[in-house]
């Protein structure tokens, strides 16, 4: 009974797809760079640590590999899932395709908790409790809620509704303030401001096991909590009186759904500084491929977050001259793509 | 699909005193009303009367400032959310669509009071599912995304959806609005079949003469106060009907329809449109 229409993808042959592009795409990532590796040694060197043997690699390149480049590929990869996750939740959530974290002015509220943290450990001496790794991610946290609210707050009209337009322009008002408050900060930080600076362009240079596991920490309940909603989600596209008759508490499952999407962005900038449209896009090409039931779409987006971001960052960092930051490039590529999505679905909007 | 009359033969729903106010303004006004099974009932009144207002109260959208509802001898509050979907469905007036799901994904949804948390359908859900795809002639249309339907099309599929819910109570907001003749014709003796059947079905509609044609009972609404409610036979008179619509009316027996046939005309023109 299940027939799908025939230019759908099955969503687990989409799944595996995207499981061994990963799986590739890492690989490549691993190999590539001022230093090379082979396949083997790549395959070597990881065995050899997970089993505690010896391997035949040198210890320095080694070294390069365990504590350099497979901490980076990990953080990419997870901001990546969590950025594409959010977008996906987003996107469903508001009825919007155009919604993702740095559109809807989440991401800069994400990048201005976490500088205000980041320049408060520096400026203030009393602070300097704050200098862990988690601290800026749950000012980002605490700032990509709070931002939300009011976007949410300010794009509603008087009966609660959203309208997909006002929703983005809110999202662009905040964002100016924000980015007007960023750069107070940045004046603030002083001779330090350049690591901020750096830090907000996205980029996943030097980046640790300890981001990694930060990203994994904010994306695995994100993950759980948007899984676990995707049927009541399905339903809640069908708008609010059928979803609350259909016995869905929406109230509920939106707090919930917010809640995890602002979770997911804000990981994903505090290690990473602001990259946009990787939310935006995943989403679009899943469901272009395998449609909009949201217990595809949210764990195919977040792979597909994964593979873009893993792949955007091998490329600026090893295929380019120079390191440009990753935030450029996916801005670089992507904006094109959101230009496309504006122009189709422009006159639903305006309509709206 | 629907339940059998229940033994007790007693209302299924029970409107106690209820009042609505949206800020200063008053919607609904000590509305007491008994709702019987196996009655097709047709709101009626003209705009801002509170009909669909009154649709939100029973299915529980909004809650009354004032008063009670009570669905088979239990207020309507003391019903968790999901013995509310498994008893009462509503079909809204608005069939818009964001994301390309099927027709048939859409109808499923409405399955969802019976399902566990990952929303997989039995072959008994599927059935049902079946069955209204070819009460309301979708079976056509069955495979194509929603997002490329016809106003009227879209509308059935919302009608669908809620019939695929199978419950006893039935509410509909104007679900003729965007269909065509034949359509709307198809759509109304539908309801009249369920209702014949045992299910109690309550619309909203703006179409009297459809109203005079398929409805059991009329209930009159004006200013968020009952004027009347009851059989179409005692209730679609001419003075009812110019009380409520201000407006010149006329009942008069159709051979055609071998129902009864409605017309209005407003007594005196305003003075701006005479010439």
């Amino acid at each position: 009974m299940t027939v799908a229409p025939p230019r759908r993808l099955s969503p687990y042959m989409m799944g595996l797809v995207l499981s061994v592009v990963l799986v590739v795409v890492a690989i490549i990532s691993l190999a590539s760079g001022y230093m090379s590796f082979t396949a083997s040694e790549i395959i070597d060197v990881l065995w050899s640590k997970l089993t505690g043997s010896e391997a035949d690699v040198a210890y320095n390149r080694a070294m390069v590999l365990l504590e350099v480049r497979l901490p980076r590929l990990a953080t990419a990869i997870f901001a990546g899932a969590a950025l594409g996750l959010s977008g996906a939740v987003f996107q469903g959530l508001l009825l919007n395709p155009l919604a993702d974290p740095y559109t809807l002015g989440v991401s800069s509220g994400a990048a201005f908790g976490a500088s205000l943290v980041l320049v408060g450990t520096m400026v203030l001496p009393w602070a300097s409790f704050l200098a862990t790794p988690m601290a800026p991610a749950i000012g980002a946290f605490l700032f990509s809620a709070l931002t939300l609210r009011l976007v949410i707050a300010l794009a509603s009209d008087s009966d609660r509704h959203l309208s997909p337009a006002s929703l983005i322009l809110s999202g662009v008002i905040l964002s100016a303030i924000l980015s007007a408050g960023i750069s107070f900060i940045k004046y603030l930080a002083g001779d330090q401001v350049s690591s901020i600076i750096f830090w907000l362009l996205g980029s996943f240079q030097a980046r640790t096991w300890v981001d990694a596991l930060l990203v994994l920490v904010f994306l695995l309940p994100s993950l759980a909590l948007s899984l676990t909603s995707a049927t009541d989600l399905n339903i809640m596209t069908l708008g609010f009186k059928s979803a609350e008759t259909l016995g869905v508490n929406t109230a509920k499952v939106r707090l919930r759904l917010l809640a995890a999407a602002s979770l997911a962005a804000s990981a994903s900038v505090a290690v990473a500084g602001i990259i946009g449209f990787v939310g935006l896009i995943v989403p679009h090409l899943v469901r272009l491929l395998t449609g909009p039931d949201h217990r595809s779409l949210l764990p195919l987006s977040t792979l597909g977050g994964a593979v873009l971001l893993c792949a955007a960052d091998t490329v600026v960092r090893a295929f380019l001259p120079g390191e440009i930051p990753v935030g450029v490039l996916t801005a670089l590529l992507a904006g094109p793509a959101f230009m496309v999505i504006f122009r189709r679905k422009m006159r639903d909007l305006i309509h709206a | 699909m629907p339940e059998q009359r229940s033994a007790a033969g007693g209302p299924w729903l029970r409107l106690k005193h209820l009042s609505f106010s949206h800020g200063p303004r008053v919607i609904l006004k000590d509305l007491s009303l008994d709702l019987f099974p196996g009655r097709h009932y047709v709101i009626a009144g003209p705009n801002g009367a509170g009909k669909s207002t009154l649709l939100d109260l029973l299915a529980r959208l909004r809650r009354p400032l004032r008063g009670q509802i009570e669905l088979k001898d239990k207020p309507l509050e003391a019903y968790t959310s999901l013995e509310l979907a498994s008893a009462v469905s509503l079909a809204p007036q608005s069939s818009k669509f964001d994301f390309a799901f099927t027709v048939r994904e859409v109808i499923r949804l409405g399955r969802r009071p019976y399902l566990g948390r990952w929303g997989r359908l039995k072959p008994d859900d599927e059935i049902i599912v079946d069955q209204v795809i070819s009460t309301l002639h979708l079976g056509r249309l069955a495979e194509k995304p929603v997002t490329n339907l016809s106003g009227g099309e879209a509308q059935r599929v919302v009608l669908a959806r809620t019939l695929a819910q199978a419950t006893p109570v039935i509410l509909l907001d104007e679900p003729t609005n965007s269909l065509d003749v034949a359509q709307a014709l198809d759509l109304m003796g539908t309801l009249s079949d369920l209702a014949a059947q045992g299910a109690l079905v309550i619309t909203v509609t703006h179409d009297l003469n459809q109203a005079a044609t398929f409805a059991d009972e009329i209930i009159f609404l004006k200013d968020g106060s009952l004027v009347a409610a009851g059989p179409k036979e005692t209730t679609l008179t001419a003075d009812l009907l110019s009380l409520v619509f201000e407006a010149q009316a006329q009942v008069r027996s159709d051979e055609f329809t071998g129902g009864l046939a409605l017309s209005f005309r407003r007594s005196r023109m305003p003075s701006s449109e005479t010439h």
